[in-house]
């Protein structure tokens, strides 16, 4: 029986009216303690208990993107940018697209007219960053290392460096990869995918992330396509598929088709 | 293998939640990832206890809630869920199409063990 108010016969179960007391407690094991709780209102409880010092499983809502980090640095980038009035595209493909190729060309037949930077990523050697100097932007290289992307706090870094100076288009040269690259925010403008004709024509639907990123695309070694059996159709209708509405270029760097389009467009984004 | 940084950027922020929590232990964490989020559930997966070694995280479990694509039709308004590599609506067969969902990739809840104080 309870001995505040005789409520109950068990001695482990008790009822307690409004008030805060301290009890002991039994409970079948070789200790008794006290403790203190209130009860305003009748109950009945057994009291089978936990150690003296309890936890609790709590659910937090986090409600958080992962990779929020990169993303705030992505945000400061690009107010970054826009304040020093720099247009900055993200090139992303797959190794062996021709990138360094084309934006070798690209800096030559924009010499003069606006003024560019590149940024440039590769998990080893500044072979690409080499490539590019002497042709009237500047140059930068990231040696990734072990990751196979560039990240927001990379390009960060380099940016009051490299693109202050009146730069008016930024080229970010991404490691050579259709995957990881397309989870990275780096604060770019938008992002630029390319696909060359000794690819498949099938690589938009294969890797739709990167493809459905980028407002626009561009095909490169165009001039082999009759030597492949490559059909451009097929890849600008597939470049659609995942990306309705993409802007898409079809150019050889090496011949110098769809260059001048090229060229213009990116004159037009700059100015 | 971008998974092994985006493990990294999940437990970092885990454990910020812990220690504000002042929990002991993570006992489990849902997150969710898109179908265009290019992220790899299994490859997250298999390296997340790898990342989370020696911290509260370490036995937590991981649960993905995966999101579908979907698409919002610009010409007749539909919203449905999408083929990631496809994108149309599928009523009026528009191309015109706008991605509204499938790039997620975020922490949900976070189940922590908490002494009571």
């Amino acid at each position: 029986m309870c001995k505040d108010c005789g409520c109950s016969v068990d001695p482990n179960v008790h009822s307690h009216h409004g008030v805060v007391h301290s009890h002991q407690h039994t409970h079948g094991q070789a200790h008794a303690h006290p403790h203190e709780h209130p009860h305003d209102f009748p109950h009945k409880h057994p009291h089978e208990h936990v150690p003296a010092v309890a936890s609790e499983t709590r659910t937090v809502e986090i409600q958080q993107k992962i990779l929020s980090r990169n993303d705030e640095q992505a945000e400061l980038n690009r107010a970054w940018l826009k304040e020093h009035g720099v247009v900055a595209v993200n090139l992303i493909s797959s190794p062996g697209t021709g990138k360094t190729y084309l934006l070798e060309r690209t800096l030559e037949g924009l010499r003069g007219k606006i003024s560019c930077a590149v940024i440039t990523g590769d998990q080893r050697t500044d072979n690409d960053a080499r490539r590019l100097q002497g042709k009237g932007a500047q140059v930068r290289q990231i040696e990734t290392i072990n990751a196979c992307h560039l990240d927001a706090e990379q390009v960060g870094r380099l940016l009051p460096e490299i693109a202050g100076d009146g730069v008016q288009l930024l080229f970010i040269e991404n490691v050579g990869n259709l995957v990881c690259p397309a989870a990275f925010d780096l604060g770019e403008t938008f992002k630029i995918a390319l696909l060359s004709t000794t690819e498949g024509e099938d690589k938009p639907v294969k890797y739709p992330t990167l493809f459905s990123a980028a407002p626009v695309a561009v095909l490169t070694k165009i001039d082999l396509a009759p030597h492949l059996d490559w059909d451009v159709a097929t890849c600008r209708s597939n470049l659609r598929q995942v990306r309705p509405g993409v802007f898409i270029f079809e150019l050889s760097a090496k011949t110098g088709l769809g260059m001048e389009a090229w060229l213009d467009y990116l004159i037009k984004l700059a100015e | 293998m971008h998974e092994f940084s985006i493990a990294q950027a999940l437990v970092e922020q885990i454990e910020a939640a812990a220690t504000k929590e002042h929990a002991k232990r993570v006992v489990r964490v849902v997150i969710t990832v898109g179908a265009l989020s290019g992220v790899d559930p299994e490859a997250l997966r298999s390296l997340f206890p790898l990342v989370a070694e020696d911290t509260v995280t370490a036995d937590a479990e991981l649960v993905v809630e995966p999101v579908s694509a979907r698409v919002r039709c610009r010409a007749c308004g539909r919203e449905e869920a999408a083929e990631t590599s496809f994108l149309r609506c599928s009523v009026c067969g528009s191309r015109d199409v706008e991605l509204i969902a499938g790039r997620e990739l975020h922490i949900k809840t976070v189940e922590l063990e908490i002494d009571e104080r």
